[in-house]
């Protein structure tokens, strides 16, 4: 491997008002290597990559590409200098259609106007790269988080010349996805491109990079070859005091689920969204929801939480029937839900921490019971306290937030309401290991006190730790479900593969 | 100098500061250039001047344009508000014709309050935009109007309804009670409800509002609601002040002034956060200008664009990126 360094940087720093973001910050970015960039949620990942790329003017420090000092000014300027960049919060226009959206500014054109039939196909092949194959023409926001942050990554490396830099790219993508694109990743670096990537998945970590940076509350902690560093140490470097790996698989109470039924669907289903499904959540229970993307697993958080209307079916809950919900009387029942794509449908980007935490109970209380300014900023100051948000204060504007953060505040969100039942759409996304391991705790104690919890994730191991019982989806068709001994993630990687011609829609009630 | 740098900071935080700026400089021209701009005089016990004037004058401007902030808040438009302040005017004197006078307020109100339902109408469940929805009442509105007043333009020699935009209580004109009664209520309702909240959440993000529990289309419906009931306030004041209703000319661009009055106020096109405190600033400091503008004698012709350029230049002081062009020339030249 050539050790030519591509991109270096030199005691870069960047303050926000009340945080100092980044301080004295160096990065070594190479020819033809993968370099993963590590640390806590609120560390300075995000920063730092946009300060390279001229998001954020950097406060001070050097920034040199192939040896000469460079200082682009815009994202796009620093796309001209070869550095390509897919952020952590995607920024297409979802209004434009796929093709449109991979081609945007550099239109392919004939005669003078763009020619859509070769931005169609080019945009074709260079999705088939990751293995996906979807109609490019449809509008970008028809499709899944997952599908967009691959459009995203389609778009970054067929523009990029040199330099790619991945900014939690995996984060909302599934086993297949993931390695559609580590291969693609290799591949690249094969062909002599210097990659930054972030995740907070240590597998990944080790299964494609070379180096690894390591930043702790904006400072760096060092730079590392990924062979010779382990695990423990290196979680130990994100989070300044040695780390036990036993923290991470925590230990689920083995309590037995209460035989009180809490919710019921039955034959719930939507044309074209999701095939008719039953499913029984009792009290106390945490429920996992496991499949590939697009299996229908978001679409059935979105019937029962009344977001999307169904076509057929009722939802019970004790002795009520529930013909048509709504996200309104959802809360009313006590149900609450984070969802999946956290900037759209979850924060409220120009508010407060305060305001996006006390929003639903708020709405549940209704309007002129209004919880006064003091008692808001107690509740949200007790739930940054509970889940360790990384913030100066209440009154922050959540977009300044790191995403690992926001991603807790909508969390917080929801239980400031007090559910009786929580349904968890991707909860950890994005969110770093030590956070993980809390969110995890949260989540076996919130279901000891009798919450209901109804969990979707993209990582099996979250689900077969956390669920007392997990069904399991295909093409958007309930296929089985799997519960107590017999829940282990090759078992569901086997359901999902051999489908439901194999289990049969009842499925196999497991042990 | 580091201090003063981080307490000019602190202070230009405030969105407020800007208008109050524009203000201060505006009244520092008249200050200088126009005699007697600042003359209060007491006769009859009232108080008269310029000063007055602009109160007495901006007073449907500032009952507007909290309506419209509120509309603005949620990425909205109203551009129907002119027209309802005329609808509204002739609706009230066309009622003192042959009824009490709270009849006819009160009608007036309900069909301010109608117009306002029908464009929340058209926007919250119809989906259109809202600058096509309500571009519906800005062209039929003044032919609803002509259709109250047949036609013509109607008078009334009602004392009681007179008070309302001529009278004067406790040395001040009356109308300025019921602008600061405006502001109170809808102050209240933002502050001390959780109106404010679910209006600023919703312009910020429909979906995650919605999501959260908040019902967005009852607050784009009360939004829309309000600005068309305040219009109609707005437009008692003004034909009380006239003792007539013009279906063709009352408050003719006014909607222009108004929205003017909220962005000039530190509220962004784009909703979200609203500043009413910013848009009674804005409002005055509209009227203060076409007040001086008068005053100056400018030649009708060139009224507009004095407005214009003026406007232009508190826009582009409250614009980031500007001051941020300007600050950074100037750190090159003396670099
Ligand atoms: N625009 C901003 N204004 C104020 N503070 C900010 C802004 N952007 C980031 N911050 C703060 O800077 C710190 C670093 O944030 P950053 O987004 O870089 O973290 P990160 O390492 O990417 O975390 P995550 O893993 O959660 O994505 C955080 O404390 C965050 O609150
Ligand atoms: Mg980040």
């Amino acid at each position: 491997m050539s050790t030519k360094i591509l991109l270096q940087l030199e005691g870069v720093s960047k303050e926000f008002p009340g945080v100092k973001a980044l301080s004295g910050v160096d990065l070594c970015l190479r020819k033809g290597e993968i370099h993963a960039l590590m640390g806590e949620n609120g560390a300075g990942k995000s920063t730092l990559i946009k300060v390279m790329t001229g998001v954020y003017k950097r406060d001070s420090g050097v920034m040199k590409l192939n040896g000469k000092e460079i200082q682009p000014k815009s994202p796009l300027e620093a796309q001209q200098l070869g550095i390509s960049t897919v952020y952590q919060e995607v920024n297409l226009c979802p209004n434009l259609s796929v093709a449109e959206n991979i081609f945007i500014g550099r239109q392919p054109r004939k005669w003078g106007m763009i020619d859509w039939e070769t931005m169609n196909r080019r945009s074709e092949e260079l999705l088939a790269r990751l293995d996906l194959y979807i109609d490019v023409k449809q509008q970008l926001s028809m499709y899944s988080v997952a599908i967009q942050q691959m459009v995203a990554i389609a778009r970054a490396v067929d523009i990029s010349s040199g330099i790619l830099i991945l900014d939690e790219p995996t984060s909302s993508l599934d086993t297949n996805e993931v390695k559609q694109l580590f291969s693609l990743m290799k591949k690249l670096r094969e062909e002599g491109m210097g990659i930054l990537f972030v995740t907070h998945f240590l597998d990944q970590v080790y299964e494609v990079t070379d180096r690894i940076t390591v930043l702790r509350n904006g400072t760096l902690v060092g730079e590392y070859k990924t062979e010779e560093l382990s695990r423990t140490q290196l979680v130990s470097h994100m989070i300044g005091r040695e780390w036990n790996p036993d923290e991470l698989s925590g230990e689920k109470s083995n309590k037995t689920a209460s035989a009180e039924q809490f919710l019921r669907a039955n034959g719930l289903s939507k044309k074209g969204s999701i095939n008719p499904f039953d499913l029984t959540i009792r009290k106390g229970e945490v429920l996992g929801l496991a499949g590939l993307l697009g299996s229908g697993r978001t679409e059935i958080a979105r019937l029962i939480f009344g977001i999307d209307k169904s076509d057929s079916g009722v939802l019970e809950l004790g002795e009520e029937k529930i013909a048509a919900m709504s996200p309104q009387k959802a809360i009313k029942y006590g149900f609450g839900f984070c969802p999946e794509d956290r900037k759209v449908e979850g924060i409220v980007g120009e508010l407060t921490i305060r305001e996006n935490i006390i929003l639903a109970l708020q709405a549940k209380n209704g309007l002129f019971s209004y919880i006064q300014t003091k008692k808001q900023k107690e509740i949200a100051q007790e739930y940054i306290e509970l889940l360790k948000v990384k913030t100066p204060g209440t009154e922050q504007r959540i977009d300044n937030l790191s995403g690992g953060n926001q991603q807790k505040v909508i969390l917080a969100r929801w239980l400031a309401t007090q559910p009786r039942l929580l349904i968890l759409d991707e909860p950890t996304r994005g969110i770093d290991v030590g956070s993980k391991t809390e969110i995890r705790k949260l989540i076996f104690n919130l279901a000891a006190s009798g919450i209901s919890i109804l969990i979707i994730s993209a990582e099996l191991e979250e689900l077969v730790n956390c669920c007392d019982r997990i069904v399991v989806l295909r093409d958007r068709v309930q296929i089985g479900e799997i519960a107590g001994s017999d829940m282990n993630e090759n078992r569901i990687m086997q359901m999902i593969a051999e489908g439901a011609g194999v289990y049969g829609k009842s499925g196999v009630i497991g042990a | 100098m580091a201090s003063l740098a981080s307490s000019v900071r602190r202070v230009t935080k405030y969105k407020i500061v800007w208008p109050l700026l524009a203000m201060a400089i505006l009244y520092l021209f008249n200050l200088i250039v126009v005699p007697g701009f600042f003359k209060i005089e007491v006769i009859d016990g009232h108080l008269y001047g310029s000063l007055v004037d602009v109160l007495n004058r901006g007073t449907p401007l500032i009952i507007m344009a909290i309506g419209m902030a509120l509309v603005i808040a949620l990425e909205g438009i109203d551009i129907s508000v002119g027209s309802v302040l005329a609808i509204a005017g002739s609706m009230a004197i066309f009622m003192l014709e042959g009824h009490s006078l709270w009849v006819a307020i009160l009608a007036s109100l309900v069909i301010g309050l109608l117009c306002g339902l029908w464009n929340g109408m058209l926007v919250s469940i119809l989906g259109i935009q809202p600058m096509v929805a309500t571009l519906i009442l800005l062209t039929v509105g003044r032919g609803i109007a002509q259709l109250i007043t047949n036609g013509q333009i109607l008078t009334t020699t009602n004392k009681g309804y007179e008070f309302i935009g001529k009278g004067y209580f406790l040395g001040l004109p009356f109308a300025v009670y019921i602008a600061a009664a405006v502001f109170i209520i809808i102050y209240l309702l933002k502050t001390k409800t959780a109106f404010g909240l679910f209006l600023e959440a919703t312009g910020a993000n429909r979906k995650s509002s919605e999501y959260a529990g908040v019902k967005p289309r009852a607050i784009f419906m009360s939004a829309y609601a309000i600005c068309g009931l305040l219009a109609a306030t707005a437009g008692i004041i003004y034909s009380s002040n006239l003792s007539s209703a013009d279906a063709n000319n009352a408050g003719l661009w006014y909607e222009l002034d108004a929205i003017l009055a909220v962005v000039i106020g530190g509220t962004s096109m784009r909703g979200g956060r609203f500043y009413l405190g910013g848009t009674v600033i804005g409002a005055i400091f509209i009227q203060s200008l076409t007040t001086t503008i008068y005053s100056l004698g400018v030649p009708p012709e060139s009224i507009l664009l004095v407005k214009a350029f003026v406007v232009i230049l508190v826009c582009l002081i409250q614009s980031d990126a500007f001051r941020q062009m300007l600050t950074f020339k100037r750190k090159v030249t003396t670099s």
